[in-house]
């Protein structure tokens, strides 16, 4: 840890990784693994040794998980590997000319690759009352830590958007006993990921462990008593009780540094197929690095996910290791709530046709996106067989009727054969 | 404790003290042991755990599940030895237990 590291040394790293996340890990060990023999450094704004996310708004906050169970490496596998980790710092500006960056305490570190991998931070709500204490983003450990000793004491917890990272956490309250209302602004959960099908499922499942899920309800207010948290009055007018509160309202790329230094920036920093920014030696990856996907039919997409994480740091990788990269593979994600697994590959947006294969009512059934005939993406709810199967089918963009696909009797890698 | 070992396709023998009720993928984590990935974090969904566990420890652990069957069937060097690390929890009368990594991750 050199957190505390004098301002006025000059260092410098063949390749400086901003963030210790997903990405910017995936990117370090990849480079050694492939093996890179030149000094790399992993700046991160968090104190401690980098761990996976996902398990925050689940295990962790059920109680069924610490965070150093869930840490990437032990804390040898960094010095052993000779991967600087200097934890606790933010960059706040980068020098595109001087192959530097700076950071917020006056310390300027020389790269001769930069790879911005600094993730995003919680978007927050612009109402009055948003300050309060007991009002929680879910992003890091920290924010999780905080949340989770505030609900010991909670009856009442209020969800502000029905998101993956909302409904999540309202799975892991709920599980804890606390009484739990999600609020979404949309007409339906999940509105931007995926079809009325899969929203409809996952309300019938929260409903069911005895959550309230409000729909088309906007948020006036989050009221306190002496600065905490007590109730959010809605659009309606109606009042909602509250303990606390949980904002997942999506994610701001991080991106102002590179902006502020002229690298090209839209939705997250804009990237070309091997990750590279339009300023010379800048690499971008994962949740901030907005790209054109083969599987997007070339609409410029940001993911956030640690599939699209990892496969970042290993494409830099290789650029940087002058190896060809790999076939790219769809994207996937995943996310758990209750006993409910769902698995998606493939991007959705864009399809034309939605096909419900197998029985929703069942807690088991799959969706299957088509765009002209083709299947471009499937939401598995316990499908682990569509899903593995599946993603054959998205890979080489099969063509099928909805016919075939709606029926479980035939299995879908038998599909993937034919010519695509 | 219970001592487990994994053995990495260059046949490098890994022999670790694992916690009880920890999932083989999470301990070979914490020990930095080549070739085990986990990307998903235990979610069956990556396949990145993928090792060959020998007859004679696969009746004494955990049974793999149908989820567990249906992906390793569609993942590459599949054998009926096949299964995931993160579905295996470490037991105390696992000592000795041995696993080979697969090379198809």
């Amino acid at each position: 840890m050199s957190g505390d590291s004098p301002v006025e040394s000059a260092q410098s790293y063949d390749v400086l990784i901003v963030g210790a996340g997903q990405a910017g890990v995936q990117t370090a060990m990849s480079l050694r693994q492939g093996g890179f023999e030149g000094s790399i450094a992993i700046v991160g704004d968090e104190n401690e040794l980098p761990y996976q996310r996902p398990p925050l708004s689940k295990a962790y906050l059920r109680g069924d998980a610490e965070v150093g169970e869930f840490r990437f490496r032990s804390a040898e596998y960094w010095t052993k590997n000779s991967i600087e980790m200097i934890s606790g710092i933010t960059v706040e500006s980068v020098d595109v000319d001087a192959h530097e960056v700076l950071t917020e305490n006056g310390l300027r570190i020389g790269y001769s690759h930069l790879v911005w991998a600094a993730g995003g931070r919680a978007r927050t709500l612009a109402v009055p009352g948003a300050n309060h204490s007991g009002v929680f983003s879910l992003r890091n450990h920290a924010d999780a830590e905080r949340l989770r000793v505030s609900l010991v004491d909670a009856r009442y917890a209020v969800i502000i958007g029905g998101g993956y990272i909302g409904l999540e956490a309202a799975a892991a309250l709920a599980q804890r006993g606390v009484t739990v209302t999600v609020i979404e602004v949309q007409e339906r959960l999940l509105a931007r990921v995926t079809c009325p099908a899969v929203s409809d499922f996952y309300s019938d499942l929260h409903r069911a462990a005895g959550t309230t899920i409000l729909l088309s309800s906007g948020v006036e207010h989050i009221l306190g008593e002496n600065d905490h948290v007590v109730g959010v009055q809605l659009s309606s007018g109606e009042i909602l009780p509250a303990d606390l509160v949980i904002v997942g309202v999506g994610l701001i790329p991080n991106v102002e540094p590179l902006a502020a230094a002229g690298v090209v920036c839209s939705n997250g920093v804009e990237v070309d197929g091997e990750c590279r920014t339009s300023a010379p030696d800048i690499f971008a990856v994962g949740d901030c690095a907005n790209f054109k996907s083969s599987f997007s039919g070339g609409a410029r997409v940001r993911l956030e996910s640690v599939p699209n994480a990892v496969e970042h740091g290993k494409v830099v990788a290789s650029v940087i290791l002058s190896l060809p990269n790999d076939v790219k593979a769809p994207p996937w994600f995943w996310s758990h709530q209750f006993d409910t697994r769902l698995q998606t590959v493939g991007l959705q947006a864009g399809h034309d046709e939605a096909i419900v294969r197998g029985e929703p009512g069942a807690s088991k059934f799959s969706i299957v996106y088509l765009r002209s005939g083709r299947v471009i993406a499937l939401d598995c709810v316990n499908s682990i067989a569509d899903f593995a199967q599946g993603k054959l089918l998205v890979e080489q963009g099969t063509p099928a009727t909805p016919e075939e696909l709606a029926d479980t009797t035939i299995e879908l890698k038998s599909l993937a054969t034919r010519a695509a | 404790m219970t001592q487990i070992t994994y053995v990495s396709t260059d046949d490098t023998r890994h022999t670790v003290d694992a916690p009880d009720g920890e999932s083989l993928m999470r301990v070979a984590l914490q020990h930095d042991i080549p070739g085990i990935v986990g990307e998903c974090g235990g979610e069956l969904t990556c396949g990145t755990c993928h090792v060959y566990v020998s007859d004679e420890w696969s009746d004494r652990v955990e049974p793999e599940s149908e989820g567990e069957r249906e992906l390793l069937s569609m993942m590459d060097g599949v054998r009926p030895e096949s299964r995931l690390a993160c579905q295996i929890r470490v037991q105390h009368d696992m000592h000795g237990f041995t696993a080979r990594i697969s090379d198809h991750q």
